[in-house]
């Protein structure tokens, strides 16, 4: 993906962490990251199978608070979040007035310490820039600081260090350190915790049980000047789990093997929420957003493309961008590919018309060149087991 | 097979010459270790049938790992005598023994000036070296 941000490479807290164990460092979005550490494999594998963790420090973090908080992030997102439970997590779109997607989104309702209310909504790293500007213009001072509706806006990303802990061992591993019962918090949930180990120097945290791996897990956010301390406690706690650290390559094959979308992929201001399969996560009655009319419109008449899983039946994997064909008539393109571990084949996102989207469609994607016989398959490819309070 | 006698390309992949029975020279040719390490998690590998003619600096091959595709080139121009096809169900062959069973194809050598391209084991090392000062 290419750099949003001009200028040196920004680095987390956990840079120096990374290089000193060996990882390859990669630009993603204007950061220097971790793609892996030794094999994108074995750390995949890992986290299906006990647990790993993963720097995810470059995820923007963006912090609303105030009175008018609620309904102004009401105004703001495609899904309703004004009545938001404590301590619940939403999904959600950022859509400009085309109803074209400026980026997807968790947003977060918390209590800190002082039992004061706060949304954090993460964003991805290649759109923070973008969406903070959005935010910007729909949040001019006159609105920021109307008298009992005011919203304060903080842009919290390089504050706070962000780790996912991944995997079916993954209560194991952050329980130690957490003061809350990871058994009973529900996928989608989250809350302000304390951080019980020395190197959090009595600092706070926020948890949620979220991912982007298709596996149990959870994201912990931490103060960036304790990161490294909580990184190296979850390493040495994990040591009898199995933990590894795992890189973004890892990270893009277990998403894609849950069938999530990627942003810059998958969605991007030319795609709307329906041909993404996203339509649940737009409430168009009730409170009004960027794009709501032009959803309602789009709502009313078939999507011209549609979001498909592919697999090939070849070895020979097919990237993104790679050109979809039925019986030599291009029906569409691929947004992502890659080998995956865990079927051991080749798997694919694509965009096709709607009459090829079906599960079971025999279709052929031109790999630079050469033809793969591919078959539209049921979304996600992977799913774990469900067991306990995990959804 | 031991690396320091092996030549090899810019491209990273090592070379060795031998002589068959009519005289001809024949390149056999391989990835190097250094790309293997840099390559990890390999998922796939394409090789030519026996009989293509390739070009020196022309591609061969194709060989993936999860994260991306690189083309392999041949280091001289002439014929594919051999092709190693089991590695295709056996690509743990190629980064546990990159330099013996690891090896990719055999070519009978038509034009041996590609051959001076190619840099001998100290020089690689550096190339190597510079390589990864740059990452």
């Amino acid at each position: 993906m290419a750099s949003t941000e001009d200028g040196p490479l920004l680095k987390t807290p956990l840079y120096d962490w990374h290089v000193a164990h060996g990882a390859r460092m990669v630009d993603f979005a204007g950061w220097s990251m971790p793609i892996q550490y030794k094999s994108i494999i074995d750390e995949h594998h890992a986290i299906r199978n006990a647990v790993g963790i993963a720097d995810i420090s470059h995820m923007g973090r963006l912090r609303f608070e105030g009175p008018g908080a609620a309904v102004f992030l009401a105004e703001l997102l495609t899904r309703r979040v004004h009545g938001l439970g404590l301590n619940m997590i939403r999904y959600s779109l950022v859509t400009n007035d085309e109803g074209g997607i400026l980026d997807d989104v968790l947003v977060g309702y918390y209590r800190n310490a002082f039992g004061q209310p706060f949304y954090v909504l993460v964003v991805n790293a290649g759109n923070r820039r973008k969406i903070i500007d959005w935010v910007h213009r729909h949040l001019p001072p006159k609105r920021a600081e109307a008298p009992g509706e005011e919203v304060l806006f903080t842009d919290v990303t390089r504050l706070w260090a962000m780790f996912a802990i991944q995997g079916p061992r993954s209560v194991d591993l952050l329980q130690p350190l957490v003061d809350v019962d990871l058994e009973y918090m529900k996928y989608y949930n989250g809350a302000q915790v304390r951080i019980l180990h020395p190197a959090a120097d009595r600092q706070g945290g926020i948890i949620s049980r979220t991912g982007y791996t298709g596996e149990d897990g959870f994201e912990l956010s931490v103060g960036a000047s304790v990161a490294r301390g909580v990184w190296e406690a979850l390493i040495e706690i994990g040591r009898p789990l199995g933990v590894v650290p795992s890189g973004l390559g890892a990270r893009d094959t277990l998403r894609l093997e849950a069938g999530m979308p990627l942003y810059g992929h998958e969605l991007s201001e030319e795609i709307q929420p329906f041909e993404a399969g996203l339509g649940r996560t737009c409430h168009l009655v009730g409170y009004d957003f960027p794009g709501r009319d032009a959803l309602l419109k789009l709502q009313e008449k078939p999507p011209e493309r549609k979001l498909v899983g592919l697999e090939l039946l070849g070895r020979r994997p097919a990237r993104e961008n790679c050109e979809v064909l039925s019986g030599g008539r291009s029906v569409g393109r691929t947004t992502s590919g890659t080998f995956s571990p865990t079927l051991k084949r080749p798997i694919a996102l694509a965009y096709v018309r709607p009459e090829f989207a079906a599960p079971g469609t025999e279709l052929t994607v031109d790999v630079r060149g050469r033809p793969e016989a591919a078959r539209v398959a049921r979304l996600p490819f992977y799913r774990r087991k469900t067991k306990g309070t995990a959804k | 097979m031991t690396p320091e006698n092996l030549l090899y390309s810019k491209t990273h992949e090592w070379v060795r010459v031998d002589v068959d029975a009519s005289g001809g020279k024949v390149a056999t040719v391989g990835i190097s270790a250094f790309a293997l390490e840099a390559l990890t998690d390999l998922v796939y590998i394409d090789l030519p049938e026996v009989g293509r003619e390739v070009e020196a600096g022309g591609a061969f091959g194709e060989v993936e790992s999860v994260k991306a595709v690189s083309d392999m080139y041949s280091p001289v121009d002439g014929e594919i005598v051999a092709v190693h096809s089991e590695l295709a169900e056996n690509l743990e062959r190629l980064s546990e023994d990159p330099y013996g069973e690891g090896w990719l194809v055999k070519i009978r050598i038509s034009d041996e000036s590609g051959l001076e391209q190619l840099m001998d084991h100290a020089a690689y090392q550096k190339q190597c070296e510079l390589e990864m000062e740059d990452e």
